[in-house]
């Protein structure tokens, strides 16, 4: 109970500012639409008829108990699933007014668009620098070394890990922190500048401290960047996105405003699992 | 409570409990230990008698024998027209001219027997290394050298304290007569062991005192680069299809049963392959390096692509995510980050594959390298044996002589075995990277 209570002052304080924000006139578009999305893992359905709307320059957060098919349903939207033989996705997927399912689609190119931040910082055994430069190099996105530098830089200034690694650039990416490794993933998915940008539970693996600095990082990003992030912390559902969308057993229970969700869920399974009676 | 959960029947709590069992446990980590160091010692143990007696045995080989002689380059014989044309000098009795140069530093040798022993004491090649030194240097036509010339297999395995004088004449094949000489010789310090240069830069002989290693360290090497070009790419490729765009299926199935099943076939049924494919269907040269380095790329693949496809399955999955995430292609995954990764464990597995193909003799006696053959190959073409098959070739020959080269012979592809080795390790060290 008193987690529910925690929960109700984090979410208090953003409603007022959210709120304040849609006074404002930002009235939010929406970026991807799922309509009747259903996957299987072979003959298992790991999702169920899944419609949700996700807004464009919004975070927002799928949550749900362990093996619900919110991952899953991360992993539809850039097309992850592809790599894995058994999975078979049906339904649509619009994103800007393209299905991403679509024959014409190229999953590359889309993935230019849906960058992906895992659960697991996974930078590769490369230097800081050729970190961040791999995507914008084999997209060809700069047009010569001024330009890649200036790209890399601006990236990992965005990703608040600039002023911690100016120094070492041409250092392995695998000798940082888990939380710099975190924010490098980040500087790596936002260098190709994406208009998507999926996380994965990104916090899971890190301690408190790292995880606010994620999280600090991830509200300054909703400026320029749609953002879904799989969580299992409601803490950190309610305090980093605006709307939230509540898996369980592969179906979609409830999407709405975060605020509404944390304070005044309508379905009981919702109630419960925000309460932490189960999951 | 609490003392029910902790107490067992007799009263003890856990920690007497686990008390009780602590010395047999220990015991029991202390006699794996040792049972793991009685293991490692054998095997060290074996592998150091090994390699002391083949280093013994071996080591006489690269000395050789060598007697003094003054040779007189008569005009008379060697250029009678005093034209100092090559091609008649070449048809030069060289044989002859040791021969005198023999019945002068032994003038009371008369009987024919005798002389034929006499003349029996030089390597029958030697005539051949002064026609060489004449055809290099005409001017010496008309002088008299003193020049170190490699005696007889028989005389040298005596000088090396190989065959005891106290055995019966009946049953050495080295004379008391011939004894005398080589004493008489040694006495002026006319007769010497000296390295034996020789033995690193001829090729094969009937002659064991001139037989030499190179031409097979040659054929080795050329077979090895053919099985290296042909068995890495098509194994690393292999490898690459089947793990990361193969779809899983019964056909990729059955290709991964067979190819484990090849990696059990016996070689020599590869080296049947070889010979009904590639020389009586393809009509390749025989006793080349060319179709010595095909069979043995056969043999090593399987090797070369379970190795590799274990080194693909070792690369963590996060980092294949981390590029398909950023928007590689499946290409670029497998080329910019899959594989160099993968690059250590896959040359890992190629040297295996290639030490294996250095140490392979049957499927090459079936494909005709196992011909005596003189000359040093220039090409993988020309016809060529490899070290192994030099073993096998010396270990057969009748004379006594061959043996301590037999194992010299075998020292040589150590070595050889050694250096590739080694190029392997810095190799995976330049290509090692952490994560």
């Amino acid at each position: 109970m008193t987690r529910h209570l925690e929960l109700k002052t984090a979410v208090m304080d953003k409603k007022t500012e959210d709120r304040s924000e849609a006074a404002l006139g930002n009235i939010p578009s929406t970026k991807i639409s799922a309509r009747n999305v259903n996957v299987f893992y072979g003959d298992k359905q790991a999702l169920m008829d899944v419609n949700l709307d996700v807004n464009a320059r919004e975070v927002t957060a799928l949550i749900g108990p362990s093996g619900c098919g919110k991952s899953t349903f991360l992993r539809c939207l850039n097309r992850m699933n592809d790599v894995i033989d058994i999975c078979r996705v049906s339904g649509e997927i619009v994103l800007d007014g393209r299905d991403i399912y679509d024959r014409s689609i190229d999953v590359v190119q889309l993935r230019a668009l849906v960058g992906m931040v895992f659960q697991k910082p996974n930078p590769f055994p490369k230097s800081i620098f050729e970190n961040v430069a791999y995507g914008p190099r084999i997209h060809g996105l700069a047009n010569n070394g001024e330009e890649l530098d200036e790209i890399v830089m601006s990236s990992l200034e965005r990703a608040g890990l600039l002023n911690e690694v100016k120094d070492r650039l041409a250092e392995p990416g695998t000798g940082l922190s888990g939380g710099q490794q975190q924010r490098l993933c980040i500087a790596r998915a936002i260098a190709v500048s994406p208009e998507v940008i999926l996380m994965d539970e990104p916090c899971s693996a890190l301690d408190p401290i790292a995880t606010a600095r994620i999280e600090e990082l991830i509200d300054e990003l909703r400026a320029n960047f749609t953002i879904v992030i799989v969580t299992h912390s409601m803490q950190q559902a309610a305090r980093v996105s605006q709307r939230t969308a509540f898996f369980h057993l592969g179906s979609l229970v409830e999407v709405g405003d975060t605020v509404d969700i944390f304070t005044n869920p309508s379905d009981k399974r919702t109630q419960d699992y925000i309460t932490g009676r189960f999951g | 409570m609490t003392e029910s959960i902790l107490q067992d029947r007799t009263g003890r709590n856990t920690a007497d409990r686990v008390q009780a069992g602590l010395k047999r446990r220990y015991a029991a980590e202390r006699r794996f230990r040792i049972y793991g160091l009685i293991s490692i010692l054998t095997a060290m143990g074996f592998l150091a008698a090994l390699l002391t007696s083949i280093a013994g045995n071996g080591y006489g080989a690269f000395l050789q024998t060598h007697v003094r002689l003054d040779i007189l380059f008569s005009k008379a014989d060697l250029d009678p027209g005093g034209t100092g044309d090559p091609a008649v000098l070449r048809q030069g009795d060289y044989d002859a001219l040791i021969k005198d140069a023999l019945a002068h530093r032994f003038p009371d040798v008369t009987s024919r027997a005798d002389k034929r022993k006499l003349n029996g004491m030089i390597s029958a090649s030697a005539g051949f290394d002064l026609a060489q030194m004449v055809a290099d240097e005409p001017e010496i036509v008309g002088t008299t050298q003193r020049i170190w010339l490699p005696a007889t297999g028989d005389i040298d395995v005596f000088v090396k304290g190989n065959v005891s004088e106290k055995v019966p004449e009946t049953e050495r094949r080295i004379k008391d007569v011939e004894i005398g000489w080589v004493k008489a010789l040694q006495s002026t310090g006319d007769l010497e062991l000296k390295f034996n240069t020789r033995f690193f830069t001829s090729g094969d002989s009937r002659n064991p005192e001139v037989a030499g290693i190179w031409g097979a360290v040659v054929g080795s090497l050329f077979t090895l680069i053919i099985t290296l070009a042909l068995a890495f790419p098509l194994g690393v490729m292999a490898a690459v299809y089947l793990e990361e765009f193969a779809p899983k299926n019964r056909w990729t199935d059955l290709v991964e049963v067979n190819i484990n099943n090849l990696a059990a076939v016996p070689s020599i049924v590869f080296g049947l392959l070889g010979l009904a494919v590639f020389l009586n269907f393809f009509h390749l040269p025989r006793s080349a390096p060319l179709v010595g380095g095909m069979v043995l790329a056969l043999i090593t693949l399987p090797t070369i692509i379970i190795a590799s496809r274990a080194a693909l399955k070792a690369v963590p999955p996060s980092i294949r995510e981390a590029a398909l995430g950023v928007g590689a292609s499946r290409m670029q995954t497998v080329t910019h980050h899959v594989l160099p990764l993968a690059m250590p464990g896959m040359l890992t597995g190629t040297i295996i594959g290639m030490a294996h193909a250095l140490g392979e003799t049957a499927p090459l006696l079936m494909i005709g390298m196992v011909a005596f053959i003189v000359d040093i190959p220039t090409s993988p073409l020309d016809p060529a044996t490899v070290l192994p098959v030099q073993v096998y070739l010396w270990a057969d020959s009748a004379e006594r002589a061959f043996v301590e080269r037999t194992s010299a012979a075998i020292l040589v592809l150590i070595a050889f075995l050694i250096c590739m080795n080694l190029l392997a390790i810095i190799l995976r060290k330049r290509f090692e990277r952490r994560w």
